[in-house]
């Protein structure tokens, strides 16, 4: 009986609730130092000087860095700031290392440190940079993609919607900070680093100082959450790395939570024109999605808000453009669905306008428009089920229960609201390796260079490999995090369940191939001479199809073949010419129910069900509470997260969590969530697409389309605090 | 952070002599908002005086039938205690309304009188203008980032509010603050406690450098019965209120014997509005006796940028405090 699907028990809860599962900081090492990273306080110019003096001199400092005296990296980026020049291009940019004997003494010393700067005008005007903005790409997709004829489009249209929405910076904030733990042995590197990506993390610092990757070990065995800033190398990895090439012994650099909104990404401010035309029955005539989003002026990063419209709808004629606006701040970056998060919210929200335009029910609007093939290359989808969760969550909701008109329910004092949205996500793969482990001892031992980044990953490898060789999950050791281990993708898009468990499974069947194999030539085998096709393994016994009572354990044929373990590395990559035939994406349905007291504008998301069509899923457990994670972060960004950068000088002001503000446990009412749960019968062997990142999708909007049902009122500029409500 | 010495005190005594050695010293109590500020930068005491296990945490009525709540009983507890709730519901739910329960657990009442600005500026040594923190040095808020900012008794020298609930309802419930200092206790209304910044926005309070939080009184109080405390703020635990309101009547039927509207959010310090009290004193309870003494509140607001809506929520948010009040068993 197949285990894929159950709601098996994280594996590694247990050490996680315990404290002994170790994240990266957390590594005892002898002769430890401690680093701290000195920021700058202005965003453009130049350092005149740095005055080390005070800092160097303090007691139990080892090491002050500064572009004066830090050491020359063969392959430093222009990307990262590691000290290579006295050039300031952003507010908190690193400027400086202090290295100490102990934490405080390297905080104290890094206070000691006097600057003095050479201040240039800064770019901070978002919205004055629209006419000098430049066109760019998300991960090699272009930015600029149109289909059909969309001027035409909107001239057939009878009823129009054209209005802008923004959304700001947000900082992803996992609970735990950045952390480096970096240590030399000669021209060998080892890296215990907070990273979604340890192959990421070895090739960039091969490349950064001019060594082979070989020479680099990263090892990462949790992760406390990364949501995108953990994805690409920061410059604290690097400079910890020089730090402890200095110091000669192995250095700690942990980011503390102010530092959490400095150089580690952020998700960019958009600013998203929307220009949806239709006929008076409802049906799509054209899209156009205009973005603009910032990013900084040392790397171009492109949050892709108008890349979901060119899948969402059937519509002929659909434009879609990019624009970046460099500025001196911090480059920005993926954050949880990025692109799809901000671009979802202006789409579904256009949407919801349109719906009220027509007097048509939301829901009706969506399902008239509904894409039965991609809109824009034709080709079908995988497997779409997006009609089910419409009709699920709408069951499930209540939906029939809404009324109509905005500002009509209410519930004592306050006034009630509903809103829905579509919810979209690509399904993504990626190439992975794995090795699999029949041990002498009867434990099978499964290993991937994949990261935890909370998301369950120990889990879902235990238990794919358990169900692949029909063994119990409790008899399998799950390892990762570790760069000498088969390489493993980097753990965003939503795509290291997809792409890890094919891997997992073909290493699971060629280790078992290679176990019967070895039992069918074994003359003391109850197997023996027999053909591969009539052996069978289940359970840890090998035995003849039809006969598991005659069979042995695999133990007992590892014992009498010198108790070696049988074993198998695949490497396995996914069909790239699927791409042109086959279009796949994961859809979903989310509805939102708010409470907004209409006197001083404080809005209680009370409800939200949401129901996702993402392939087959795993692990309901691990799935669920993913969901629930990504509805809850769609709250945020509907109701909360704002960093505000002052016009000035471009820092963030609120850079603390008391005063950024992500839902709390109080901001949370009751979640539904549920999986279609219909395998996808491209993506992988298992029919699963990835599940992170589309819970955040679409809820954006069913939140703020609640809140306009609610009160009447449509903000189109993200979050929606209490102020822009009341009056 | 700077290095620093520690040193518990013994006494109150020893505690206030500890002080009194100068502006370096500085008292530790929960520690929730200090020990913050000198890991930003913003504070740098020398001297940490711990006075968090002084006999001073004790909540127990007095002759005239008032309550005495020590200064350092914790935030949970003042608030969770049986003659707060009974006599005080008002200052229970503006404590319960702060923060978090883990900070309100460590707490104390007389460091929560004390609590420093969340003003961005102020917080954060990046930024070089705040006359709060570096006298002369300018106020980086005015046309800045000032959506959290004052409405009511700002200067031009810093436009930062006070932060507490708590202080809210004990402006509204007449508190007295009982301080010692060399030359033994005095008493401050809590009125006078917090000072408008005027041209020192440097001193938050008009407690002398020397002078330790002994208790803060309650006067007996007839508005047990009909008290609310209103929070406005950006999300629903966890966050400092945008405009706050404690409102308490004193009613005969349907008639306002007297009333108390204090304002929280909006003013460097809690913003009581004896001129809103006086509008209703005598009224009879409806909406319009709401939105008169609301809108007598706001008199003289002057907003910036970015919080030109607190005027219009404050209102608001009166009425509705004073609904809900006047709606209570």
């Amino acid at each position: 009986m197949s285990i894929i699907g159950e709601p098996l028990t994280r594996v590694d809860g247990r050490q996680k609730v315990t404290g002994a599962a170790k994240f990266s900081a957390e590594f005892p090492m002898a002769n430890l130092a401690y680093a701290v990273m000195v920021q700058s306080t202005i965003p453009s110019g130049r350092i005149a000087s740095i005055d080390r003096t005070a800092a160097e001199h303090a007691v139990g400092v080892i090491a002050v860095l500064t572009p004066e005296n830090a050491l020359k990296l063969p392959g430093a980026e222009k990307r990262l700031s590691l000290l290579q020049d006295d050039l300031v291009h952003y507010n908190n940019q690193p400027i400086a290392v202090v290295v100490a004997n102990s934490l405080h003494e390297a905080v104290h010393g890094a206070e000691l440190l006097k600057v003095r700067y050479e201040d240039t005008p800064a770019k901070l005007d978002f919205i004055a940079g629209f006419p000098t903005s430049h066109p760019g790409e998300h991960n090699r997709e272009p930015g600029d993609l149109s289909f059909g004829d969309v001027d035409a489009g909107l001239r057939d249209a009878e009823i129009k919607i054209d209005q802008i929405y923004t959304t700001p910076i947000q900082h992803h904030n996992p609970m735990e900070p950045h952390a480096t733990i970096a240590g030399w042995d000669g021209e060998h590197l080892t890296l215990h680093d907070a990273t979604q990506h340890i192959t990421g993390r070895k090739n960039d610092l091969a490349k950064i100082f001019g060594i082979p990757a070989a020479n680099i070990h990263v090892i990462c065995l949790f992760v406390g959450g990364g949501f995108g800033c953990k994805g690409s190398t920061w410059s604290h990895v690097p400079l910890a790395a020089m730090a402890a090439k200095v110091a000669n012994r192995p250095v700690k650099l942990v980011l503390d939570r102010p530092q959490m909104f400095g150089p580690i990404g952020a998700r960019p401010r958009t600013h998203q024109h929307l220009t949806v035309g239709a006929t008076r029955d409802g049906k799509l005539t054209a899209i156009r999605h205009e973005v603009h989003a910032h990013t900084s002026e040392i790397e171009d990063y492109l949050e892709s808000s108008a890349f979901p419209t060119r899948v969402m709808y059937s519509c002929p004629n659909v434009a879609t453009t990019h624009r970046l606006v460099p500025l001196n701040v911090g480059t920005p970056t993926y954050m949880r669905a990025p692109g799809v998060a901000t671009g979802t919210y202006a789409v579904e929200v256009a949407m919801d306008e349109l719906a009220y335009q027509l007097k048509m029910d939301p829901l009706q609007l969506r399902l008239l428009n509904y894409a039965e093939v991609d809109p824009h290359t034709k080709v079908p989808f995988t497997e779409k089920n997006l009609r089910e969760c419409y009709k699920r969550g709408a069951e499930r909701f209540g939906w029939a229960k809404r009324m109509a008109e905005p500002r009509s329910m209410s519930d004592g004092s306050q006034l009630i609201g509903m809103g829905m949205a579509t919810e979209t996500y690509p399904g993504n793969r990626l190439p992975a390796g794995a090795l699999v482990r029949l041990q002498p001892n009867g434990r099978v031992l499964v290993e991937s260079g994949t990261q935890e980044i909370g998301t369950g990953m120990y889990t879902i490898m235990t238990q794919v490999t358990a169900d692949t060789l029909g063994i119990s999950p409790e008899l399998v050791d799950a390892r990762l995090g570790d760069t000498n281990m088969p390489e493993g993708p980097i753990s965003a898009g939503s795509m290291s369940t997809a792409s890890v468990t094919p891997a997992l499974q073909e290493a699971a069947k060629q280790a078992r191939e290679k176990l019967l194999s070895l039992a069918i030539q074994d003359a003391q085998s109850p197997v023996h001479g027999a053909a591969v096709e009539d052996v069978e393994f289940a359970d840890g016994k090998i035995f003849r199809k039809g006969s598991p009572g005659s069979g042995e354990k695999f133990t007992d044929l590892l014992a009498r073949n010198g108790n070696q373990p049988v074993e198998a590395t695949a490497k396995v990559s996914p069909d790239q010419s699927l791409k042109k035939k086959v279009s796949s994406h994961s859809f979903g349905a989310v509805f939102a129910e708010v409470a907004v007291d209409p006197a001083v504008g404080m809005v209680k998301v009370r409800r939200v069900v949401a129901v996702y069509d993402v392939g087959k899923v795993i692990n309901e457990k691990t799935a669920t509470s993913q969901f629930i994670g990504g509805i809850v972060w769609g709250i945020g960004l509907a109701l909360h997260e704002d960093s505000y950068v002052d016009p000035r000088n471009g820092r963030i002001a609120n850079a603390n969590l008391a005063e950024y503000h992500v839902p709390v446990n109080a901001d949370i009412g009751e979640i539904d969530v549920s999986a279609i749960d219909i395998a996808d019968p491209y993506i992988n062997p298992l029919g699963a697409r990835g599940i992170g990142e589309i819970g955040i999708t679409g809820t954006g909007a069913a939140v703020a389309n609640a809140v306009y049902h609610a009160t009447g009122k449509r903000v189109r500029d993200l979050p929606i605090t209490p102020d822009k409500l009341i009056g | 952070m700077n290095p620093f010495e520690y040193q518990r005190a013994g006494d109150a005594e020893l505690a206030v002599k500890a002080i009194s050695a100068g502006e370096h010293v500085k008292l530790l109590a929960g520690g929730t908002n200090l020990i913050d500020l000198m890991k930003n930068g913003v504070e740098h005491p020398t001297k940490l005086v711990d006075v968090g296990r002084l006999p001073l945490a004790n909540i127990e009525t007095l002759p005239d039938g008032g309550l005495r709540i020590g200064a350092l009983a914790r935030n949970n507890d003042t608030a969770n205690h049986a003659l707060v709730r009974s006599n005080y519901p008002l200052l229970t739910q503006a404590i319960l309304a702060g923060a978090s329960p883990q900070l309100r657990n460590m707490a104390t009442n007389g460091g929560n009188l004390m609590q420093r600005t969340r003003c961005y500026y102020f917080m954060d040594p990046g930024f070089a203008h705040c006359n709060k923190r570096t006298p002369g040095s300018g106020c980086a808020a005015l046309e800045g980032l000032n959506r959290i900012h004052a409405i009511l008794g700002a200067s031009e020298q810093c436009i930062a509010t006070n932060p507490s609930d708590m202080s809210v309802a004990l402006a509204a419930l007449e508190a007295t603050i009982r301080v010692r200092g060399p030359r033994g206790e005095r008493t401050i209304p809590i009125a006078d406690f917090h000072r408008l910044p005027g041209t020192t926005p440097n001193v938050d309070t008009n407690l002398k450098h020397d002078e330790l939080i002994v208790s803060i009184d309650l006067p007996r109080s007839p508005y047990a019965r009909h008290s609310h405390y209103l929070k406005v703020r950006d999300r629903a635990s966890y966050a400092f209120a945008l405009v706050s309101v404690a409102a308490a009547l004193d009613l005969d039927g349907d008639q306002i014997r007297s009333a108390r509207v204090a304002l929280g959010g909006v003013a460097h310090k809690p913003w009581r509005s004896l001129e809103a009290e006086k509008s209703l004193t005598g009224k009879a309870m409806n909406a319009r006796a709401f939105e008169e003494a609301a809108s007598v509140a706001l008199t003289g607001a002057k907003t910036y940028r970015y919080n030109e809506f607190k005027v219009q929520m404050a209102k608001h948010a009166i009425v509705s405090a004073l609904t809900t009040a006047g709606g209570a068993a």
